[in-house]
């Protein structure tokens, strides 16, 4: 069967690729892009670990068709850093040790960052609600609020 | 001691010489692989791509326990796009009782070749019937509905003591108990029967005023990694393969692998992923040997990567237990005797972690009189792999919710009751040997006089305090130190990384290089790289591996100051090793300009040629690591919610390398633990299948659950290990489960003696009271 | 499987009446991928509503609010005067999952995959939410507590679909809330899920309440016998307690892996008593 051609824009760069329907985003992102930062924990949306932004709304993209991304933004893990300059978060995050195996790592700064984008100032209990769809098994969420919360201080300057 | 003498002639007091002047150690310095792991750039199992890769997929049983009469691919092999398939048939038997030594292991192929893939019988729902490798997933995918197996549903088995009963369905049909007196005539489901202790129980209860006794109950759940099991395989034509897997051990993945396709182990390379979290499930290989036989008869590089749905239904979930505590103690707090008996889930085959659990159970206790029994019990449920600090977590669970009930009933405060009878150096474990150096007052003592323990409840609430323990290991590991022409050091190690530790590796090669950490690089290498290396469990990377290190550097400088000697002229044991750097000493004191790194390797061609530091070893004296936990609950009487409000972990880590790292494994051994106590559970239908396969209905905690976890490190030094450092990623998970649980009957005068603490189970037990 | 985006309510129409039942509308596709992905469905064509202007739209409608079906959860919390106005159906969809379940998700996706769980589901109910539907023969209005006819089905007829709501404006005094337990603190399926909308005359007596329950039966319920306790009250405590009664009364819930009968039915009241005192409150400020 025919594969669908799409044109997309992934990290602020003009993007095509062929797909099957069925494929979700992740899987294209993934097997047809090869941009692995992005990862399959559940595959329905319960962990958080594929976070991606569609149009600047923080998704799952295993949540997402392949072909419902034609003409959109898809923002992911890849293109937080700019050249050699880590975003805030990506330094605080290791400066504040806030990974240990760092698989859930990528979804976890995809989604702090669509916070901090949103709310230059959130509470502690904010923080914790934002990011309940993305699990951690390793760190215990308390270092990952506080590179958060820490970053979110530096970043208000 | 004698270890690390024999290494590198190293003694406690050069240790405590190093502790005062340390650059490193102890320090919280940037992490090697962390700017990749915060890019998404690290590769995890299934983030790699190979040329002509197919894709596998597994066949898996539908029936808790179901004879296997028929296989037939015929179907499947014909769609366009499959490319191979496999069965029972593609996997040769090994004999009943074919136990054989696997690296510090020993392993029974009899039942790993049947767990990776079934044989006569599908044992658990999820068990392996057949796998094929295609084109693309959806082929794949496809193919397995074309496989066509006849199945005999037969009657299953779930819960520990049905499973025990005479004429419970039996998963092994002629499976005799081991360790039992005189030896059964009849098989049943008890794979084995383990006993420790010492004393008269009969004596020391006698001595008592007031003997607790409770039973409890737990349920299956599971180790909870975000990353499912990946790997990708490639075989030649000539026999000799790569393997490329998410793994806590790529030595002994590479070794079951061999066993298992009947290959010597020389042909197999195994590369370890970076590792998407781990806690002892990953010990195992379930994908790895189907991957490489679909290969071998492909030809072609095979890629397989698990389903969420597959690791909860086909990888090792923990045993779920049955457990009897007796305690007996005097008015005054001693106890005089102690007794457990712990049922245990196997799962399909023998081998759960009661053992460990018997031995952990009443560790941190200086008992005259103590006796632990465990069942290692068969049932239709997937072999249970370790679960940090396997068996300890149950064994203590039951033990400090009598404590405390011990405690409370004779009116002594919790932490004083355990002190009055901790156990201390030089006391005789429950389960054998003596205690060297340890930790076990200074966790009760710091959580005495903690900030937490004296701050005032909220009204409604309650706090719970426990100890725990695991022993650690240490274990065969080679590292190697390859000086670069530049000075600059590559380090080779070969323990996957699962938390941090190659930081603490680097960072103690640095420290005993006496160099610039920048200039050591960390390396996990392949299985082609180094001697062998137990895998990554245990709490022993940063022990063991740390010794390895150290021996490493001091082979390296050995080689150093002979080179320096002879560029000098000078005898060797005039020339010495000081902040980097080679100096001549006595009588040659000032006369050269002493030699760093660079300076040595520039020339090492002409001086007689590589430079590289190694050392293997098979280290002992693993330090064990204890830990006193407080938690402070709240709990919603309209409804059963419990909530976590405040929570604190104290705990010896001998010498925290790394302490952010040492906190972090705290911190989430802690939230593991609290999601056991209060909403994990595997939920069986009565078909034996699990309903709740999914993170939507397997509940781990979310972040918004759980409170910050403060942290202390108490450090009571290991004296077996260059920088004192003791194991202490298991510990964590020990003490949470009573923790909470005491807490939870410090808000509501009920005992809990089942987990989890569940709304539903909380509510009704509220109503029933009140 | 075909994936098709039409750009009007005709053109989704015709494709899901010659796809004869196989196909299937795609809003935030977090229920209909979840079911792809495990092989629960297996439609012919999906037909991606979105580019629909009427679905993706929230216009002002008699006092009130017209709501796209595909709307997401995250762009109706950024709706400050449909949050003021209806605070109770809007916190209800703002539980569905997590941040990222709330990018996506819809309020006519929760509806339309008609579990009995469904969060938006009992706070639409309370407040007499309208469905709009467009199909072969025209387009019809229904409502909400009507549109579920069992766990999983709907009163869609083939070649239908849920366009947009309507919900109501209200008198002063008015106010809306709805609450769900789960075990944990977010992430879960809703235990037990009560919406109540009341209204109040000048001197604080409840004029008119309407009661949505969830979770306790094959689809969710309105239960009028919880609201006529309210009617005619101060919403006072004893009110509060035979509204408890009754609401406990109509649970006919199952036991399963989220929550048993007993468990079910107890915790129902004791939802519908907070949820009652939070939309008094507002109602009182409104």
């Amino acid at each position: 069967m025919a594969r669908e051609h799409i044109t997309t824009t992934v990290n602020g760069d003009p993007v095509e690729f062929l797909c099957d329907t069925e494929q979700t985003l992740l899987d294209v992102l993934r097997d047809e892009l090869r941009l692995t930062g992005s990862k399959e924990g559940c595959a329905s949306g319960d962990c958080g670990a594929c976070s991606v932004t569609l149009d600047g709304r923080l998704v799952c993209a295993c949540l997402v068709l392949a072909t419902e991304v034609e003409g959109q933004k898809v923002t992911t893990i890849e293109g937080m850093a700019v050249g050699d300059q880590l975003h805030p978060l990506q330094q605080k995050f290791l400066d504040h040790a806030a990974l240990q195996c760092g698989v859930c790592t990528p979804g976890f700064l995809v989604a702090a960052k669509a916070l901090l984008d949103r709310n230059s100032n959130p509470t502690e209990t904010e923080v914790r609600y934002w990011l309940a769809g993305n699990l951690c098994r390793c760190t215990g969420y308390d270092k990952i609020v506080r590179a958060v919360l820490d970053t979110a201080a530096e970043m208000r300057g | 001691m004698a270890a690390v003498e024999k290494i590198f002639n190293d003694t406690i007091t050069d240790r405590e010489t190093r502790d005062k002047t340390l650059k490193w150690v102890g320090t919280r310095a940037p992490r090697p692989d962390g700017v990749d792991k915060v890019t998404g750039r690290a590769k995890f199992g299934a983030d790699t791509y190979l040329p002509n890769m197919l894709y596998g997929k597994v066949l898996r049983s539908p029936h808790a326990h179901a004879r296997i009469k028929s296989i037939d691919m015929s179907r499947a092999l014909a769609l366009p796009g499959v490319k191979a398939g496999v069965t029972r048939d593609d996997f040769p038997d090994h004999p009943a009782g074919a136990v054989q030594p696997a690296g510090e292991m020993v392993i029974n192929y009899r039942d790993m070749t049947r767990n990776i893939m079934a044989r006569e019988k599908a044992l658990y729902e999820g068990h392996a019937v057949a796998a094929v490798a295609a084109v693309n997933e959806r082929v794949a995918r496809q193919a397995l509905s074309l496989i066509e197996v006849d199945y005999e549903v037969l009657p299953h088995v779930i819960d520990v003591e049905e499973a025990m009963k005479p004429g419970a369905p039996l998963v092994r049909e002629d499976l005799i108990t081991e360790g039992v007196e005189p030896v059964p005539e009849e098989p049943s489901n008890i794979a084995k029967r383990v006993e420790f202790g010492h004393g008269d129980l009969d004596l020391g209860f006698s001595k008592a005023d007031v003997i607790i006794e409770r039973s409890f109950k737990t349920q299956p759940v599971h180790q909870g990694y975000i990353e499912p099991h990946a790997c990708l395989a490639s075989f030649s034509e000539d026999g000799q393969a790569e393997l490329w897997c998410s793994t806590q051990g790529h030595y002994v993945a590479r070794g079951h692998c061999a066993k298992l396709l009947q290959m010597d182990v020389s042909k197999l390379r195994v590369t370890c992923s970076e590792i998407g979290g781990g806690f002892g499930g990953k010990t195992v290989v379930y994908l790895e040997p189907l991957a490489l036989a679909l290969s071998r008869k492909a030809c072609q590089p095979v890629k397989m990567v698990m389903t969420r749905d597959e690791v909860f239904r086909a990888s090792g979930p923990t045993s779920g237990a049955s457990m009897d505590v007796r305690i007996g103690a005097t008015k005054d707090g001693r106890i005089t005797a102690g007794e457990a008996v712990l049922k245990f889930q196997a799962g399909a085959f023998g081998g759960s972690p009661v053992p460990a659990a018997a031995q952990c159970a009443f560790a941190p206790y200086d008992l005259e009189n103590v006796k632990t029994i465990g069942f290692d019990v068969l049932c239709n449920r997937p072999k249970v792999a370790a679960y940090r600090a396997p068996g300890a977590p149950l064994g203590e669970y039951a033990v400090e919710s009598v404590v405390d009930e011990l405690a409370k009933t004779l009116e002594i405060d919790p932490l004083e009751f355990r002190l009055q009878n901790a156990a201390k150096e030089g006391t005789d474990s429950s389960y054998g040997p003596k205690f060297g150096p340890i930790g076990c007052v200074e966790t009760l003592e710091t959580a005495q006089s903690h900030e937490h323990y004296l701050a005032p409840l909220k009204p409604g609430q309650g706090r719970g305090v426990a100890s725990g323990y695991w022993f650690n290991i240490g274990g065969q590991t080679s590292a190697t130190l390859n000086l670069c022409e530049d000075g600059s050091v590559a380090l080779v190690v070969g323990t996957p990384d699962i938390g941090g530790s190659r930081a603490s590796l680097t960072m103690m090669a640095a420290e005993s290089l006496g160099i610039e950490l920048d200039k050591v690089r960390p390396l996990i290498g392949d299985t082609s790289a180094l001697g062998y290396n137990m895998l990554t469990g245990g709490s022993r990377v940063t022990f063991a591996g740390g010794i390895a290190v150290h021996g490493a550097a001091a082979d390296m400088i050995k080689q150093l100051r002979e080179r320096a000697a002879a560029t000098w002229d000078v005898p060797v044991d005039d020339v010495e090793w000081h902040g980097g750097q080679a100096v001549a000493v006595n009588g040659y004191k000032d006369q050269e300009d002493p030699m760093g790194l660079l300076d040595i390797a520039k020339d090492m061609a002409k001086s007689g040629g590589p430079i590289v530091g190694r050392c293997s070893t098979n280290a002992q004296g693993a330090g064990p690591s204890f830990g006193c936990h407080i938690v402070d609950v709240d709990v919603d009487k309209e409804t059963g919610r419990v909530s976590v409000a405040r929570y604190t972990v104290i705990q010896d880590a001998g010498k925290a390398v790394h302490p952010s790292y040492v906190e972090g494994q705290y911190q989430g051994g802690a939230v593991q633990g609290i999601g056991w106590a209060l909403n994990e559970e595997y939920i069986y239908d009565e078909n034996g299948k699990v309903e709740n396969a999914g993170f939507l209905d397997y509940r781990v905690p979310v972040c918004s659950d759980v409170p910050m976890i403060d942290t202390v490190i108490v450090e009571v030094p290991n004296p077996t290990h260059p920088y004192g450092v003791r194991g202490v990623g298991e510990t964590p998970l020990v003490p949470p489960l009573a923790a909470i649980s005491n807490a939870v009957e410090n808000a509501l005068d009920i005992r809990f003696t089942e987990l989890p603490m569940s709304p539903p189970r909380v509510l009704a037990a509220i109503e029933s009271v009140g | 499987m075909r994936y098709e985006a039409p750009e009007t309510k005709g053109e989704a129409v015709s494709l899901l009446a010659m796809a004869e039942g196989s196909g299937r509308v795609l809003a935030g596709g977090t229920d209909l991928l979840v079911q792809l992905r495990s092989g629960v469905v297996k439609p012919g064509v999906v037909v991606d509503i979105k580019k629909i202007v009427e679905t993706r739209e929230i216009t002002t409608e008699n006092g009130g609010f017209r709501v796209g079906a595909a709307v997401t959860g995250a762009e109706l919390d950024e709706h400050k005067a449909l949050k003021k106005l209806w605070p109770g159906v809007v916190e209800a969809v703002e539980l569905i999952g997590s941040t990222q379940i709330q990018g996506r998700a819809s309020m006519g996706g929760n509806l339309c995959n008609a579990s009995p769980a469904a969060d938006s589901v009992p706070a639409l109910i309370a407040a007499g939410a309208q469905c709009h539907i467009a199909g072969p023969d025209g387009e019809r209005t229904l409502p909400v507590e009507e549109f579920c006819t069992g766990p999983g089905v709907t009163n869609l007829q083939t070649g239908e679909f849920l366009v947009s709501f309507s919900l109501p404006s209200r008198p002063r005094h008015s106010g809306d809330a709805y609450l769900r337990f789960i075990p944990r603190t977010e992430m879960d399926i809703a235990v037990v899920g009560v919406g109540v909308s009341l209204s109040l005359d000048s001197n604080g007596i409840c004029v008119a309440a309407r009661v949505g329950l969830g979770a306790v039966a094959a689809t969710a319920l309105l239960v009028t016998e919880a609201a006529d306790a309210l009617i005619g009250t101060s919403v006072d405590e004893g009110a509060i307690e035979i509204m408890t009664s009754a609401i406990r009364s109509a649970c006919r819930p199952i036991d399963d892996k989220r929550g048993t009968i007993v468990y079910r039915t107890r915790v129902s009241g004791v939802l519908a008593g907070r949820a009652c005192r939070i939309a008094l409150q507002r109602a009182e400020q409104s």
